[in-house]
């Protein structure tokens, strides 16, 4: 099995695509010369030219409704957003525009568009190039969301979300583009709305995304230490979402961890424990707790970013609060 | 399609079709009006009363499979890409019958078939999108002409600008149609555009731009022919800026108390294109009389395959939301 890093794994499903089929291509600012602002792109434009691996102006609105309009024509672009924090200038062609032109239709028309962004603290960008948005996407029916958190997954999911007729937000995490992992010679594609079970476990469930699947995976591993044996899954799509693969879950562990790197207030988790708390609510032996970023905008300094955002010491604090082992309740801040 | 030789005169022949199709979107709109007033339809309606020669000037020089995008006030381009009058008015009544399938309503026209992929009810919303399906013709290598509709009011937001500079920094065939009739809404021009001339506006992202009476439905169509041709034979696109006069208000039931009272009236006296179109034409009595009763019939047939449509179920509304 050859080992590709996680950029490489997004590079190497846009390239199998693009090679198989005329109607693929990415367009995105900075993607040609200088291959992606996270270098993702980096070799495309000297295998498939500047027509298909396409330069664009400073024009997120643009960007994202030609690739609207090429994909109503039936072709299946995929945009990049160079930071998250851009979607909010094209927030209006991807909720009204995208994820509305099929149901106005009434099904006469579909939208098979990718919107590749990434995001995310750790680096000190400060406030407009860290935040971690997908929650909102979530909100919109008509869309799919995304959320890849390693090399495997973001190349089988962004392989079904290419060849999916649907619009989809498809998030990477900036701090994710080197991790490795051994993936699957023959590109595998990962059916959108499946789970992955990174690790089993008996007593506590951890839903995690992005980043903090790592996180919950090293939280994981101290608990462990502990004698608290935890399951970490990767819903990997938020929407549609594997509800079942999670409720299953906790009716197992009987407990549940929800964990992002996105404020908690009104953020993913909060709908993971509403789906829990009403599917499993006879099952639960303690409340359902969430970890997420201190609810501040990501702040510059590196003391204080590290501060704001959670980390595996944080998962494990819920963890060890579900279990009733918890010295003083909720004081980290990361946990609600 | 009638292929005409342009720049030249518009044979009488096609300019009576053209004064059929404007009064028969005329009587349309009237009626949408009538019906509103009567409580008959759902919804937030604009009618397109005096900006009739727009559509069928524009849409009259496409060909079958050029596709357009439009705005809220949609009926006349909707007619005029080739919906059937039933099929609208099934849809402005929410029935499994109309042209969206009760989806849409007034503002999110649609008839896929016909390339009309969707009115617009985002002022400017549906440029960018029109970009695309040009990007799409052009990597096809397809003759195709991706057309957007918009009024002046739209060439203040972002989605004109950001829309035109990337049409024509990749020369992709694509005809920007501003219908500027003077009015965001009940916002006059003098406060909400700095200059007069919007093919201005053309010029900074060196686009080719026109500027034409849109009242003359000739006028329009030759403009329009021409932009088309310059668009579909790989040269870019071009901004056709069409002067025209909404004479109704910005919404069905629009009291206009931003306009002075005398406006209207004066306007419907001086710039209806469709007593423009009839006074250059040797229409008889009975050639008026003839083309009235014909649209009069298609209109009210509409209204009565309107009634007659399928209610959708209410768990309908759980459809086409995924494909």
């Amino acid at each position: 099995m050859p080992e590709l890093s996680y950029r490489e794994a997004v590079r190497d499903a846009l390239s199998q695509a693009m090679r198989q089929d005329d109607d693929v291509f990415i367009l995105g600012e900075d993607i040609a010369e200088m291959g992606g602002s996270m270098g993702v792109t980096q070799g495309m434009l000297d295998e498939f030219g500047p027509e298909r691996v396409r330069n664009t102006p400073i024009s997120e609105m643009a960007i994202v409704g030609a690739g609207i309009g090429a994909a109503m024509q039936g072709m299946r672009p995929v945009v990049e957003v160079m930071y998250e924090d851009f979607t909010t200038l094209a927030m209006e062609q991807i909720v009204n525009q995208a994820a509305k032109h099929r149901y106005m239709s009434g099904g006469q028309l579909k939208v098979p568009l990718t919107i590749r962004t990434q995001g995310g603290a750790g680096w000190s960008p400060g406030a407009q190039h860290a935040q971690q948005l997908e929650a909102w996407f979530v909100h919109v029916p008509g869309l799919k969301v995304v959320f890849a958190s390693t090399p495997s997954d973001v190349r089988g999911l962004l392989w079904s979300s290419i060849y999916d007729d649907n619009p989809v937000m498809f998030f990477e995490h900036r701090t994710l583009y080197g991790i490795k992992e051994d993936v699957p010679e023959e590109l595998e594609p990962i059916p959108l709305g499946q789970a992955r079970i990174h690790r089993e476990g008996e007593d506590v469930t951890v839903v995690a995304t992005g980043r903090l699947v790592h996180e919950a995976i090293a939280a994981a591993g101290e608990a462990e230490a502990e004698g608290v044996s935890v399951e970490v899954v990767d819903p990997r799509t938020l929407l549609p979402l594997d509800e079942a693969t999670i409720v299953d879950s906790v009716k197992k562990t009987n407990r549940c961890v929800v964990a992002h790197e996105a404020v908690t207030r009104m953020g993913f988790g909060a709908e993971v424990a509403a789906i829990v708390q009403h599917q499993a609510f006879d099952y639960l032996d303690a409340p359902i707790e969430r970890v997420g970023s201190r609810f501040v905008p990501i702040p510059f300094a590196p003391v204080m970013e590290e501060w704001v955002v959670p980390h595996s010491n944080d998962v494990l604090a819920a963890i060890r609060q579900t279990v009733g082992r918890s010295e003083s309740s909720n004081g980290a801040g990361h946990v609600e | 399609m009638a292929q005409v030789e342009r720049k030249g005169a518009v044979s009488e022949e096609l300019l009576r079709e053209f004064y059929r199709e404007m009064l028969l979107i005329r009587r349309f709109e009237e009626k949408v009006e009538e019906r509103f007033r009567a409580g008959e339809l759902p919804g937030f309606l604009h009618v397109a009363i005096g900006q009739e020669a727009v559509a069928v000037g524009v849409c009259r020089a496409l060909q079958d499979d050029d596709v357009i995008a439009s705005t809220h006030r949609a009926h006349g381009h909707t007619l005029a890409k080739g919906t059937h009058p039933n099929e609208l008015m099934a849809e402005l009544y929410g029935k499994v019958e109309g042209c969206s399938k009760g989806y849409g309503g007034s503002m999110h026209l649609y008839d896929v078939e016909r390339g009309n992929l969707g009115a617009n009810a985002v002022v400017g919303g549906g440029l960018p999108g029109i970009v695309g399906a040009a990007l799409a013709f052009k990597f096809r290598d397809e003759p195709r002409v991706a057309v957007a509709f918009f009024g002046d009011g739209a060439t203040n937001i972002g989605t004109f600008h950001e829309a035109l500079n990337l049409a024509q920094l990749w020369l992709v065939p694509a005809v920007f149609v501003c219908e500027n009739n003077g009015w965001a809404e009940s916002t006059p021009a003098h406060q909400q555009l700095p200059i007069d001339d919007l093919s201005k506006r053309a010029e900074a992202y060196g686009m080719k731009a026109r500027r034409v009476g849109g009242q003359d439905v000739e006028e329009v169509f030759a403009a329009a022919s021409e932009a088309l041709e310059h668009a579909r034979g790989g040269d870019g696109p071009v901004l056709l800026v069409c002067d025209t006069f909404r004479l109704t208000g910005h919404y069905v039931g629009d009291p206009q108390v931003y306009r002075p009272r005398d406006e209207l009236a004066r306007l419907r006296e001086t710039e209806d294109p469709i007593e423009k179109l009839s006074a250059r034409l040797d229409l008889t009595d009975e050639d008026v009389q003839e083309i009235e009763a014909e649209v009069v019939e298609i209109v009210e047939g509409s209204v009565e395959f309107a009634k007659a449509g399928t209610d959708p179920q209410p768990e309908d509304a759980l459809k086409n939301v995924y494909a």
